[in-house]
């Protein structure tokens, strides 16, 4: 055995590391249309001490390194572009501290979204943390490299905006905290102190998190779905004008799908609610829908489909059977809420021409200051053609957020590469000089967010 | 190679890898899957598992010994067909089992796993032991041979021939004919029931073993059978009827609620007994059986029950269905799941962890002594923490 797996073996134990092929194999797919990419070892350490252990082995050997959490992010950024260590941090999970009245919690970040979620649910119910609707398996910090935006995006922004400090690997091995936690234990804020965090939406390209403290907000005892459906996707901007007015929703998201049939063309906007008691639920709703939303009831432009509906788990996985095939990926974009109407006709026209079923959704991020949009291609992945398909019009949906002067979110290579040739020649050095400094030796994730 | 007949080749690229089938129902974390908390690699998990079986299946890649293991490490406990979301789901453990096949067809088996099988041909119980003295365990007891009592006592291999198994048999026998049961058993005349077999992926060995066990039940006129193990109990209920077997089955725990309620069975005393139970994948997951146990549990006066936070559908297997128990494929660690379910129990405070099969019985046992909480945690069979609240000698 070569001197890598060797000194792997010495740091994380050799039941957690691994050079045989079928594991090789599992590690060089996921879930999305992306050619698979092959690691030379898969490693999933326990501590912090041994990230920075195997960073400092990857140095010396010119090794590429690739985190890896739940790998739900789809676009193959854990995918290794040029070999190297896949650094699988499912292992490290675990939940630290919980400052209940300070509102934060501090987690390793290869704990899942389902296990804080569960944690906070059994020892803080009145609290709660913003997780995406990925399946439950995505990670902290996985969401945070690739700036996730979860169920409380529309008071409080993206998940990244919802940290309160941060522990990194740098590249080079050394162990960094970033924010209150720099000073001592206290872990209750980011700033005011010089802005470090070079981490967030960087796909592990300049360094490992670790460890996270993450936000906390109200979590109210009855949460439930309210649905307001429109057929005139213009109308859309304007309803969630009014929405986000009124400020009382948790997190708004806009759909309109071809599956089920009777959905097609309809534009569903989930409003979800919580509060303490049925009182005040009433009482919001009756400002939502009696005070802002009655024109659209009283014109017949819209109605109230669902009211009421308790909040589950989203189970966005299904989605990946609509071919029959095991396979979906989307592209995800930032944008004004205003282009929802464009972003939900041309998308669809992308799906028709593949002949896969649209799924144009958006995300309400801040008080409407953008909105997240996904467009979903469902494939099926016993067939090269229905793969490549996909991929095709993942592509052009990507040139279709760059026509409108979007910012593909979590981007695959491809969209990468199209948001750094549009970028600025400044923003773009300064980039390759952060990650130079960073990462002298251009181990982290390479091949991803590369300037050249 | 590829393999032009697996029999899933149809469903199963179904399978997304989103990973909900790692989850108890509590989403309290990834490891609810035993042979991926054993491991905590991605090929170890429900999905990693199946897309492996598609790339041999399709030949991406070459069978070799450690997709062997991996496929075999599988214990079929059933947490994953509960948590998929996708319509593939009450197929994955019948994936696995398929891909097992082939590999029998094929003799391409882990060495642990073809001996265990080896065994079961020759000798007709996984361990290896002569035939004859299956019945031995039984031969101070004085039970009864099956000769038209209401019941057949089925006790499978693990309470024939493990010492430690062939206690909660001991313990059934006597709360049995405390509570007046009509019953014998078959003794040396007993044959392996094939469940594990048939998870194996042998189904023609499976196949035979049922056939000779229904052979025999018919031949005796057996109509109603008690079973110790939740395995056997689910090989009768659920495979056995495909070939013809025509008797009603229950697990032991389901006849003893029975003669509780009826007062057939005195209830005891425990004097304040703090018991959790561990539900096993046979009975809960497979034959969704989880009252009855805790029927039995309940009814020992004074015993205090403190599940675990991983209870009924979300039960933690004990990492020794579908065979290993004996080849122990998820043994040798830390983190094998009998010894993290080891800690989950004395995370209760709780003095005994009970449960109800004798796989589990032999496998917790091992794993108490290896956490070394062997004095604080006594790992008892449900039948045997009944006889010792009711003053039954054992
Ligand atoms: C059905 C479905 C629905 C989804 N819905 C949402 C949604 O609503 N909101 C949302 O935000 N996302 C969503 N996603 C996308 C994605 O699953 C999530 O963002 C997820 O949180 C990513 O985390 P992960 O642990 O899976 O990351 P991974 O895919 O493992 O990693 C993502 C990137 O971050 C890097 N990385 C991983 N861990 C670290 C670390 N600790 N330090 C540094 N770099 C790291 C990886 O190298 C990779 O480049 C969805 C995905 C699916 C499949
Ligand atoms: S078995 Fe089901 S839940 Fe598990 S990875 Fe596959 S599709 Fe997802
Ligand atoms: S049956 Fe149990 S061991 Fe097998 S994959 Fe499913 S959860 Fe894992």
């Amino acid at each position: 055995m070569d001197a890598v797996y060797r000194a792997l073996v010495d740091i994380v134990g050799s039941d957690y590391v691994s050079v045989q092929p079928e594991d090789l194999f599992t590690y060089s797919k996921d879930l999305g249309t992306s050619e698979p990419g092959k690691p030379d070892y898969v490693a999933a350490p326990k501590t912090t001490g041994a990230v920075s252990r195997i960073l400092k082995l990857a140095n010396e050997h010119k090794t590429p390194v690739i985190p890896l959490g739940g790998g739900m992010s789809l676009a193959g950024l854990a995918l290794p572009l040029k070999g190297g260590i896949i650094l699988d941090l499912k292992r490290m999970d675990r939940i630290l501290e919980l400052n209940e009245k300070g509102r934060y919690v501090v987690v390793e970040a290869g704990a899942s979204h389902g296990k804080l979620t569960s944690y906070l649910h059994k020892h803080a119910p009145r609290l709660m943390h913003s997780e995406p609707g990925a399946p439950p398996a995505a990670t902290i910090g996985g969401n945070l490299a690739i700036h996730g935006q979860g169920d409380l995006a529309h008071p409080y922004g993206f998940n990244s905006d919802m940290i309160a400090g941060m522990e990194v690997v740098l590249p080079t091995g050394e162990i960094c905290r970033i924010g209150s936690c720099a000073m001592g234990e206290k872990w209750y804020t980011l700033h005011p102190l010089p802005d470090l965090s070079l981490f967030l939406g960087w796909n592990g390209s300049t360094g490992i998190i670790t460890k996270v403290s993450l936000k906390l907000y109200p979590c109210k005892k009855i949460r439930e779905m309210d649905i307001f459906c429109v057929e005139d996707e213009n109308l859309v901007p304007e309803i969630l004008y009014e929405l986000t007015h009124a400020g009382m929703a948790g997190d708004l998201v806009a759909m309109s799908s071809k599956l089920p049939p009777y959905s097609d063309r309809l534009h569903m906007i989930s409003i979800a609610l919580s509060e303490d008691s049925r009182q005040e639920m009433e009482f919001k709703r009756q400002i939502l829908f009696d005070t802002h939303l009655a024109k659209y009831i009283r014109e017949g432009t819209g109605g109230i489909s669902m009211a009421g509906r308790d909040v589950e788990r989203p189970m966005v996985s299904k989605a990946s059977d609509w071919k029959k095939g095991g396979g979906f990926e989307y592209v995800g974009a930032i944008l004004p809420v205003t282009d929802y109407p464009e972003c939900y006709r041309r998308g669809a026209a992308i799906s028709a021409a593949h002949d896969i079923p649209y799924t144009v959704l958006g995300r309400v991020i801040g008080a409407g200051h953008a909105m997240m949009f996904s467009w979903s291609y469902a494939f099926n992945r016993a067939d090269e053609q229905s793969i490549a398909q996909a991929r095709k019009a993942l592509h052009e949906t990507d040139d279709l957020v760059m026509e409108l002067g979007g910012t593909i979110w979590k981007p695959a290579v491809y969209g990468q590469k199209l948001l750094l040739e549009k970028m600025d020649a400044n923003t773009l050095q300064m980039m390759k000089k952060v990650k130079t400094m960073l990462d002298p030796n251009a181990i982290m994730n390479p091949g991803h967010w590369e300037v050249d | 190679m590829r393999i032009s007949d697996y029999q899933y080749a149809d469903i199963i690229h179904r399978c997304f890898r989103c990973g909900y089938c790692k989850f108890p129902a509590d989403w309290s974390d990834v490891t609810n899957c035993p042979a991926y908390a054993r491991h905590r690699m991605e090929s170890w998990s429900s999905g990693g598992r199946l897309w492996l079986i598609r790339a041999w299946v399709t030949g991406e890649i070459e069978w070799s010994p450690y997709l062997a293991e991996i496929v075999y490490a599988c214990t079929a406990c059933r947490n994953c067909v509960e948590k998929c979301p996708l319509p593939i789901a009450d197929n994955i453990v019948n994936m696995v089992v398929a891909a097992r096949s082939e590999m029998v067809e094929r003799g391409l088996l882990p060495p642990a796993v073809r001996d265990v099988l080896t065994r079961v041909q020759q000798r007709g119980n996984p361990f290896g032991l002569p035939a004859k003295k299956r019945g031995e365990w039984a031969e101070d007891l004085r039970v009864e041979k099956f000769s038209g009592q209401d019941y057949l006592l089925y006790i499978g291999a693990d309470g024939s021939y493990d010492s430690r198994a062939q206690q909660a048999a001991t313990a059934l026998v006597r709360l049995l004919e405390k509570a007046g049961v009509s019953f014998g058993i078959l003794g040396k005349n007993e044959a392996d029931d094939g469940n594990d077999v048939a998870f194996m992926g042998e189904e023609g060995l499976a196949d035979y073993l049922m056939e000779q066990t229904i052979a025999r039940f018919r031949e005796l006129g057996v109509k109603q059978v008690i079973t110790l193990s939740p395995h056997a109990l689910y090989a009768f209920t659920a495979q056995y009827p495909r070939l013809g077997g025509d008797f009603q089955a229950y697990h032991y725990t389901q006849v003893l609620s029975g003669q509780l309620r009826t007062g057939a069975l005195p209830t005891p005393q425990s004097g304040g007994l703090r018991v959790t139970y561990h539900d096993p994948c046979f009975l809960g997951r497979w034959s969704n059986e989880y009252k009855a146990p805790r029927k039995v549990l309940g009814a020992i006066g004074g015993l205090q029950l403190a599940e675990m936070e991983r209870n009924r559908k979300s039960s933690l297997c004990c990492g020794g269905g579908s065979g290993n128990c004996y080849t122990d494929l998820l043994g040798g660690s830390e983190e094998s799941p009998a010894r993290i379910r080891i800690r989950q129990a004395a995370e209760t405070g709780a003095g005994i962890l009970a449960t109800a099969c004798p796989n589990c019985l032999v496998l917790l046992e091992d794993a108490v002594r290896a956490e070394g909480l062997d004095d604080k945690l006594d790992v008892r069979d449900i039948c045997e923490v009944f006889c010792q609240a009711s003053g039954i000698p054992l």
